[in-house]
């Protein structure tokens, strides 16, 4: 770190106030507005969700066989809009609003891919379907392993 | 042997090469900027009819190149050295840029501090009679750097209000021994500082220390103050790293006044939603290739000294949890 | 049509808040990748302690839409197929609850991809 074998002159100032002082002329995230624009925009995202899952009630689908073909059908819509080059900007207002509703899940994989494209189909757009749904996969996948193991042997 | 040193850190030159010419290519929200008319040529889009957004940063640096080696008015085998550098990995943009120019090419790394970086080397070259005329240019472009350092373009990330805009462009300058112009008359190379800012979305916390450590070395070196000097421009400090800079200089003895901007800080306006302001290679060296330079030329500037700021990170190396390390390199030039 | 909806909005947009704290109040190196781990992994989680289930019950789209309901699913289904085939469910279930949303994410991704240039 600086000042230990530095030739003088130095600046005069420590790690230590250097990191407050940052600290304090950083301007910190507006949580408050992004909370109430996500908030809105997410819930938004989910009341369409659910008219959705009611129409195909409706129409004469079983509820978990709704849900599911809801899902899809917001992955769909979500990789399309990513596509578009929409997406991006409902994220810089929406912020989590629009990352943790499933639609965000597609952008998350859509929008490495379209980037990589130009490095090819299966070293760019194929490899990198899975940049952000990896890890995702991963730890969900491997945490309801561990959650089945364990309800098998408080069963058994 | 002659030395040309003064101080510690401070080259003089004893005949200051000239800038005979300067050319900056610029991308769309760069030429809708406050300084937009300042540009030599402002691109349509950031793609440009190429393949790819690498291969247009590469076409814009030779374009850059070419112009100012045309208004230079020297040919292509009157340059001794091509200098040039990038963001990206292996300065790749430079490298083809190089291809094409077939000069005898000095590939550099200072990453938004290049130009400068540039320009001192460029500079000794000639001062120390290697080199009768030298082209020296830089790019940037907003969607290389952003698919390297941080996410796809299209993934809809909030960015935080620290973060800086990587600047679309291409500057370019031809220095010379002799001719008219503005001159480069003295040179400050300074040293990496790292004050453990982790944040990559506060670049201009982690380069300020840096840069008030080259300009508090230079003053001392040469036995100025900035007064001395009509402005002193830091290249993508960014709003948040140039009050940074500004602190830490006061602290250290040295008061800058209104004389002290950044590129970073001029080439957008508020309203272009870049929140701390541009960064890149081609800020500092579109700016100074067009606004400065013209004032130079007009002598409403008389001495100009030019701070690049660089942030010498890796995408790699955030992820290990390293800090950002900063160099900041000073020069002079006189109208 | 409109049975459930105001419950959807409602608790969608606050398991979204919960969201942006973690990214606003956290340390930049926690990324939006990061969240989403989170989140799915919580889903999980709070599904096998009986806790989401409830919630998908009252709120419906406003606890499923959001990535912990897909966690929710994960654990859901591991537990469901252990009761069904023992040990060998608890690595069957997860996979096969999320089978078309998986599917479907490959598929329309890569459709998507491949149709669309991105725009920086």
């Amino acid at each position: 770190m600086p000042g230990e074998k530095l030739r003088p002159p130095n600046v005069n100032i420590t790690l230590e106030e250097y990191k407050n002082l940052s600290t304090s002329m950083t301007p910190k995230p507006t949580a408050l507005r992004n909370s109430v624009r996500a908030f809105f925009v997410g819930g938004l995202i989910c009341l369409i969700g659910q008219m959705m899952i009611n129409l195909l009630v409706i129409a004469g689908l079983e509820r978990t066989e709704a849900s599911t073909a809801t899902t899809a059908i917001l992955i769909f819509s979500g990789a399309l809009l990513t596509g578009l080059g929409v997406y991006d900007e409902i994220g810089k207002f929406a912020g989590a609003g629009s990352i943790i509703p499933v639609t965000g899940f597609a952008n998350s994989i859509v929008a490495p891919a379209l980037e990589f494209k130009r490095e090819g189909y299966v070293l760019g757009v194929g490899a990198r379907l899975f940049t952000v749904a990896g890890p995702v996969l991963v730890y969900g996948i491997m945490t309801s392993i561990v959650v089945g193991i364990i309800y098998y042997f408080l069963r058994f | 042997m002659i030395y040309k040193r003064q101080g510690n850190q401070t080259v003089v030159f004893e005949n200051p090469p000239v800038i005979l010419s300067s050319y900056s290519v610029v991308g769309p929200k760069e030429g809708k900027g406050p300084l937009g008319k300042t540009f030599s040529k402002v691109l349509p889009d950031s793609l440009n009819g190429n393949k790819s957004w690498e291969v247009a940063e590469s076409k814009m640096l030779e374009a850059a190149m070419q112009g100012a080696l045309e208004q230079s008015r020297l040919k292509s085998d009157e340059i001794d050295y091509m200098l040039a550098g990038d963001l990206l990995n292996q300065i790749i943009s430079s490298n083809f840029a190089a291809r094409t120019m077939g000069l005898p090419f000095i590939g550099l790394y200072g990453a938004c501090s290049t130009m400068a970086l540039g320009m001192a080397v460029g500079s000794m070259l000639i001062d120390g009679g290697f080199a009768r005329n030298v082209l020296v240019g830089v790019s940037s472009h907003h969607d290389t750097a952003e698919r390297q350092y941080r996410s796809p373009t299209e993934q809809g990330n909030q960015r935080a209000m620290s973060a800086q805009w990587t600047v679309t462009g291409a500057g370019s300058l031809v220095l010379a021994q002799s001719g008219t112009g503005p001159r480069v008359t003295a040179a400050t190379i300074g040293r990496v500082l790292d004050f453990g800012e982790k944040n990559v979305n506060n670049m201009g916390g982690a380069m300020a220390p840096a840069v008030a450590d080259t300009i508090l070395n230079h003053m001392n070196d040469l036995k100025r103050t900035p007064a001395d000097y009509d402005l002193i421009v830091s290249g993508d400090l960014g709003q948040v790293g140039l009050m940074l800079a500004k602190e830490v200089l006061k602290r250290s003895g040295v008061e800058t006044a209104n004389q002290f901007n950044d590129c970073g800080v001029m080439i957008y306006d508020s309203g272009q939603d870049v929140h701390a302001g541009g960064s890149g290679c081609a800020c500092s060296a579109v700016v100074f290739a067009g606004d400065i330079m013209q004032k130079l030329n007009s002598k409403q500037y008389k001495r100009v000294l030019l701070a690049g700021s660089g942030a010498l990170h890796s995408p790699t190396s955030s992820l290990q949890g390293e800090s950002v390390p900063g160099i900041g390199h000073a020069i002079v030039i006189e109208a | 049509m409109f049975e459930q909806v105001i419950p959807a909005f409602i608790v969608g947009g606050l398991i979204c808040v919960a969201g942006q704290l973690l990214m606003d109040l956290t340390k930049p190196a926690f990324t939006p990748a990061h969240v989403l781990v989170t989140f799915v992994t919580g889903g999980a989680i709070l599904g096998a302690l009986g806790l989401y289930g409830p919630m998908v019950k009252f709120a419906g789209a406003g606890a499923s839409v959001p990535l912990s309901g897909f966690g929710y699913l994960l654990s859901k289904g591991a537990m469901e197929a252990v009761d069904k085939r023992g040990l060998l469910g608890a690595f069957s279930g997860g996979v096969e609850a999320a089978a078309v949303g998986i599917a479907a994410a490959v598929l329309f991704g890569y459709l998507v991809s491949i149709a669309f240039t991105p725009k920086g």
